[in-house]
């Protein structure tokens, strides 16, 4: 029997919950939220190479953001943290999205250089904006709700790099202090949306694990400060 | 040289189907000892036939002409096509009719995602017997389904397609937002419908309903829980869902019924009671279905009817799964 070929999920153990944590720029506030509700997060702090921590009464998991939704999804972890621009971006994936936990806060935005026309010149002209992002779904959904179109260019590192050297007009990005913008000449020209840390659940975890899903996410909506 | 199959379908070699084949087998006799026949129904359809079904929930992933210049379209699912068929070939007959199948239907869905665009579906529809007792017969033969192949820990999620949309119109709320609110519950974000509903300017009582249902599911308690809600729709929903789980408490299956208030399934032809499977080895549902008495009047033979589809490939992967958590706890592991 070829397992993988028919679905990515994994057997689930009746064991304990199974939380999917982000490394990166959320990693610090989720380690903060953990240790208001009592899990156990010394190794999780400790310089370590492994991914799999016992904290207690559940299972850390930890892996990069934009994977959360698809291990939670798949049920290979029950609950997960992740950030709301993943969630946009990956809007299709059956997940619950549980709680906002209100930390990691940044904003999604439209960005181009400072004092250039070239976006709206090329909105007037050509009909659509070029825009290079990491997030292709949520900009191209972003456009169209505005009633405008935009020539979505997908680009996997720095974004800022695309409207110096002629790559796009514009850019959509996430942006915390707005420093990186500032140091690239870019000045922020809409916002599309705030975005926090979120809390979500597989769809079969919340029917069949309520009760756990449910504590734990009470404890994090008191621990939120 | 790489010779392409399309995406989201796939080829099935014997060890594979041997195993289908046999769950397939245990199905048709439980399907067949509660008095229900298979049918077969062409895999194309006229696309206006189909289209009376629901294309948002279940997306056409294929339409084409034939020679003749008639759009056909392959099917979605085998309920339009069954009621299609109770309202045409079986117009003589009188109800009730208990029709099962074994059928691959096709969906516009991503693939690479656990998800196929040709998948196997095995299912029955109970058309012509009225709830409760239509909804509780379904929900045993499905129930006995489960057991027969050996997902004893399978659950069954029962809630109301309604109790949302008429707990909203009751609270006045304007169209736009009330399809917003839907359109959030039906993702799965209670975050945005928090603040949808915050944005209502709603009063203590009724914002504190709309906030709780997505989360109330558990045992009968659940019903209890929700009378204290009070409110016409939700009484109504409660009442309904009560009514079905003493039908099936009298037919020995409540004990794997999981009522679930927030339950909501993504086919727009649902009325009334609906139904969700899910087995603790596997992250994603392994079926569903419900009571859609509005479908048959639009093929001009207003009938009640009830049904389920199971996802047979994920049926067979969960229990592949429990087979190898029962060896592993054998094992002493």
């Amino acid at each position: 029997m070829r397992l993988g070929e028919v679905s990515a999920s994994r057997a689930r153990e009746d064991g304990k919950l199974k939380l999917a944590v982000p490394r990166g720029a959320l990693f610090g506030g989720t380690l903060d939220l953990l240790d208001r509700i009592g899990v156990d997060t010394g190794a999780l702090r400790a310089e370590s190479r492994s991914l799999v921590f016992d904290a207690g009464n559940i299972v850390v998991v930890t892996m990069r953001p934009s994977d959360v939704p698809t291990y939670v999804e798949a049920g290979a972890a029950d609950v997960g943290i992740t950030g709301k621009d993943v969630l946009l971006e990956q809007r299709d994936r059956a997940v619950y999205e549980l709680l906002d936990l209100r930390y990691g806060a940044c904003r999604l935005v439209l960005a181009a250089r400072h004092g250039d026309d070239s976006l709206e010149e090329a909105e007037r002209r050509l009909g659509a904006m070029r825009i290079a992002t990491k997030y292709p779904r949520a900009t191209e959904r972003y456009f169209q709700e505005s009633g405008r179109r935009a020539e979505v260019i997908e680009v996997k590192g720095s974004v800022e790099l695309a409207p110096l050297v002629g790559l796009a007009d514009g850019i959509v990005d996430l942006v915390d202090t707005g420093r990186t913008l500032e140091e690239n000449e870019l000045e922020v020209r809409e916002e599309i949306t705030t975005c926090t840390a979120r809390l979500v659940s597989n769809r079969v975890a919340h029917k069949l694990r309520a009760g756990e899903v449910d504590e734990l996410a009470n404890r994090m909506r008191e621990a939120i400060p | 040289m790489i010779h392409r199959i399309p995406p989201g379908t796939r080829d099935v070699l014997p060890a594979e189907m041997r195993e289908l084949r046999r769950l397939q087998a245990t199905l048709t006799d439980v399907f067949e000892r509660y008095g229900y026949g298979e049918v077969a129904t062409p895999t194309i359809e006229y696309d206006e036939v189909l289209a009376r079904g629901d294309e948002l929930g279940a997306p056409v992933a294929y339409r084409f002409f034939d020679a003749d210049g008639e759009l056909l379209a392959m099917r979605t699912d085998m309920t339009v096509p069954i009621a299609r068929l109770v309202a045409t070939r079986l117009a003589g007959n009188e109800p009730p009719f208990r029709l099962a199948y074994f059928a691959n239907a096709y969906r516009a869905v991503r693939p690479q995602r656990g998800q196929t665009r040709e998948f196997a579906q095995a299912g029955v529809e109970l058309v012509g017997v009225d709830a409760p007792e239509g909804t509780a017969e379904v929900i045993e033969v499905l129930s006995s389904a489960l057991d027969a192949a050996g997902l004893t820990r399978a659950v069954i999620g029962l809630g109301d397609s309604d109790l949302y949309r008429q707990l909203l119109a009751e609270l006045d709320v304007e169209e736009e937002p009330r399809e917003r609110i839907l359109a959030l519950l039906a993702a799965h974000d209670l975050v945005g419908l928090e603040a949808e509903v915050d944005a209502l300017g709603l009063s203590a009582g009724p914002r504190e309903t709309l906030l709780r249902l997505p989360n109330m599911r558990g045992g009968a308690e659940v019903l209890e829980d929700a009378k204290e809600m009070g409110g016409t729709a939700v009484e109504r929903a409660t009442q309904r869902l009560a009514a079905t789980y003493e039908a099936l408490s009298r037919r020995g299956v409540a004990g794997r019924i999981n009522l679930d208030l927030g339950l909501l399934r993504d086919l727009g032809y649902y009325t009334g009671a609906i139904v969700e499977v899910y087995d603790p080895a596997l992250g994603h549902v392994l079926g569903g279905g419900g009571r859609y008495d509005e479908l048959m009047g639009r093929f001009g033979r207003p009938l009640p009817a009830a049904g389920f589809a199971l996802h047979l490939e994920r049926v067979h992967l969960a229990q592949a799964e429990e087979e190898r958590i029962a060896d592993r706890r054998k094992g002493g592991t």
